[in-house]
């Protein structure tokens, strides 16, 4: 049996027991999944893990509770739910976490970057994985694309390749391809300087919309309806279409997700515009790594490092300042 | 096309379209689709670049019209040292909107604007209320559309009266043919912006060429359901809870549908002061939001997102058209699809809308 074949049995074995498992389906384009919501067996014959499975479940995992919900996780997913079990926004014992071991997820932005012009992505027919390479059907023929060209950078320095503290796994757990997170990708951007890092956010963000698809897409995003962009009583920021207004959400969202982002990447993927906000975020996670040897969704066990209170950090010597 | 009378007719090489682009740009401001990190967006031609055409825009070429945000008033409170117990405010009108043009527009925007019109030029109030912001810039914009050749897996286009390389709503069509691109201008706006030198008068031979392509382009298109009976498909649907809790399962309620979609037209007002002076703000809304709906009393009509996304499906496939001659206030142009997180498509609500009512 395959992963995906494996996992359908074990959907409908949890099904029962949960009024639902969240999961994914064929999307409307081949290289792209849509969640799916298993509420029957028959349901889960609709299942559909592996490279296209993009989507991170686990944000739907707050409008569930108070009742049971199976959910299947790739290894950050499973971060995320880690997350949201440490900050009690959701409880142990409603979610039945099913987890398998993950390959790596497509990037469907690189994907555009490799076809280099050769058609729309969107105009791409059908797709299939052939060993290292990812088959195109597209009007002009075939194209095949090496899969390391076009996997999710989060896949490339991913350390939990296998959902952590799943209440079933299936399959033979993975070893991470690397073993730390250096942040290269952080480090190269601040190497940059002050004035050339607010031109690339200027020019990044004039092309923001304001819908607001990276903060929904957000597992961690708590705030919902009483959002800092929207409430007019109080009135933080304008609904102006300038760039400083747009700036000073993400500087809010990413503030406000420091030591809770796991780095799953959604937020970015989420947004129609392609604005690389996940790099403020990682700015964030460096930071609190260093400061309160802390990774959010892993190092679960305590409360988050800026949702307690320490007389004094070990990493913090305020005393000798 | 082509439904319409074809006004005029020029070719232009490629080698000339740059010089012609700038050419447009002197008094007016031209939008081209241009790539703009890793998306291609309309944005103000810039001398030297070429439009993209190898990949079909992500946001619409509504915010043209329609802008994102448009200042529709300046005020400031004034006081009289002389008069203590008067108050004044002092207005200041927003500038005039000046002269557009859209090239390369697909055709599902050009009639996207069929949704703006009929309500902006004041339908609900026998045309008392007319929304001069809206028609101003209506007036001012000329819009050239180009032909698409194939269907991206989200475009319905045909499913909601259009067609690949229909001229509805523009003012001129651009078609690639080898070695340039045929302009067909069908309104005299059109016409006008084809009086150029950079312009060669076109052949018989090439409007062939055109139109095969435009053949081509519309048997590329999979076949197209009926969507007759759609609006009292979804209209018997509306206190159906468990189809509509279904359907929106995996929506995120963000705006990201509405806000590259070439027909939503929902704004908010507010005045954005500081101190004694602001502005008076219009922004574009979206019903994905649950402060769309928040009324002052506190309460909400549509709490969750099923009501909400039911009343984005609702109002496109449904209301709208029941006032408005059987018109759906879609284009097909799949940009909600394709650029949803989580995959929602409105195809698919429809046609699942169809066939539960069926069902019953």
């Amino acid at each position: 049996m395959s992963i995906q074949e494996e996992l359908q049995a074990v959907i409908k074995e949890a099904l029962p027991d949960v009024s639902c498992v969240i999961g994914w389906r064929e999307g409307p384009e081949p290289l792209r999944a849509a969640p799916l919501f298993v509420r029957t067996p028959a349901d889960a014959d609709a299942f559909r893990s592996g490279y296209f499975a993009v989507n991170n479940p686990a944000v739907f995992l707050p409008e569930y509770k108070g009742g049971k919900v199976g959910v299947v996780v790739k290894g950050c997913d499973a971060r995320s739910v880690g997350q949201l079990l440490a900050e009690g926004l959701i409880r142990r014992e409603e979610v039945k976490v099913i987890g398998f071991p993950c390959n790596g997820v497509i990037d469907v932005d690189k994907v555009a970057v490799a076809l280099a012009g050769a058609c729309d992505p969107g105009e791409i027919q059908a797709a299939r994985e052939e060993g290292d390479e990812l088959v195109l059907t597209t009007p002009s023929g075939e194209i095949r694309l090496r899969k390391t060209a076009v996997t999710a950078d989060k896949c490339g320095r991913c350390l939990f390749p296998n959902a952590l503290d799943a209440d079933v796994f299936v399959g033979d757990t993975l070893e991470p391809a690397v073993s730390a997170d250096d942040y290269a990708d952080v480090a190269a951007f601040e190497a940059l300087s002050l004035e050339k890092r607010m031109d690339f956010w200027e020019q990044e963000m004039s092309r923001c919309v304001r819908c607001y698809a990276c903060r929904n897409a957000c597992p961690m995003c708590v705030c919902r309806e009483h959002c800092v962009a929207l409430s007019r009583d109080p009135r933080w920021l304008t609904q102006s279409d300038g760039v400083r207004d747009k700036m000073f959400f993400q500087i809010i969202h990413a503030s406000h997700l420091a030591g809770r982002c796991t780095g799953c990447g959604e937020c970015q993927r989420a947004c129609p515009a392609r604005i690389p906000v996940l790099l403020l975020k990682r700015a964030l996670s460096r930071r609190v790594e260093d400061l309160f040897a802390y990774r959010a969704g892993v190092d679960v066990a305590g409360p988050p490092p800026l949702l307690s209170f320490a007389l004094e950090e070990p990493k913090i010597k305020e005393r000798d300042w | 096309m082509s439904e319409q009378k074809i006004v005029s007719r020029k070719f232009i090489s490629l080698g000339y379209l740059p010089a012609w682009l700038e050419e447009l740009a002197l008094g007016r401001t031209v939008y081209v689709p241009r790539q703009e990190g890793r998306t291609v967006l309309y944005r103000p031609f810039v001398p030297g670049d070429l439009p993209e055409f190898s990949r079909r825009p992500a946001e619409s070429a509504k915010h043209v019209l329609f802008p994102r945000s448009e200042g529709l008033f300046s005020f400031c409170r004034k006081g009289d040292p002389g008069a203590p117990d008067t108050r004044g405010l002092l207005l200041s009108e927003s500038a005039e909107p000046g002269q557009a043009v859209i090239f390369g527009a697909l055709s599902c925007d050009a009639r996207g604007f069929f949704a703006f019109d009929p309500v902006y030029d004041g339908c609900g109030t026998k045309g008392i209320a007319k929304d001069v912001y809206y028609l101003k810039r209506r007036e001012n914009t000329a819009l050239i559309v180009k032909a698409c050749k194939t269907p991206l897996s989200t475009c319905f286009c045909h499913w909601t009266g259009g067609g690949p390389a229909s001229a509805q709503g523009a003012d001129a069509l651009a078609t690639d043919l080898d070695g340039g691109i045929l302009l067909q201008a069908v309104t005299k706006k059109g016409a006008a912006l084809l009086e150029s030198a950079k312009l060669s008068p076109a052949t018989d031979d090439q409007e062939a060429s055109a139109r095969a392509a435009h053949e081509a382009a519309v048997k590329a298109m999979p076949s197209s359901p009926s969507l007759d009976g759609a609006p009292e498909a979804l209209l018997g649907l509306f206190d159906n809870k468990a189809f509509w809790h279904a359907q929106s399962a995996g929506c995120l309620s963000c705006g990201a549908c509405t806000y590259l979609c070439p027909t939503c037209y929902c704004f908010n007002l507010t005045d954005e002061s500081n101190g004694i002076a602001g502005t008076r703000l219009r922004t574009w809304d979206t019903c994905m939001s649950a402060l769309f709906t928040m009324e002052a009393s506190g309460h909400n009509p549509r709490r969750d997102k099923a009501a909400r996304l039911k009343n984005r499906v609702g109002h496109k496939f449904s209301y709208y058209p029941r006032i408005h001659d059987g018109r759906f206030s879609c284009c097909g142009c799949g940009r909600c699809i394709r650029s949803c997180p989580s995959s929602v498509d409105i195809r698919q609500i429809v046609l699942n809308a169809l066939k539960e009512n069926a069902d019953v």
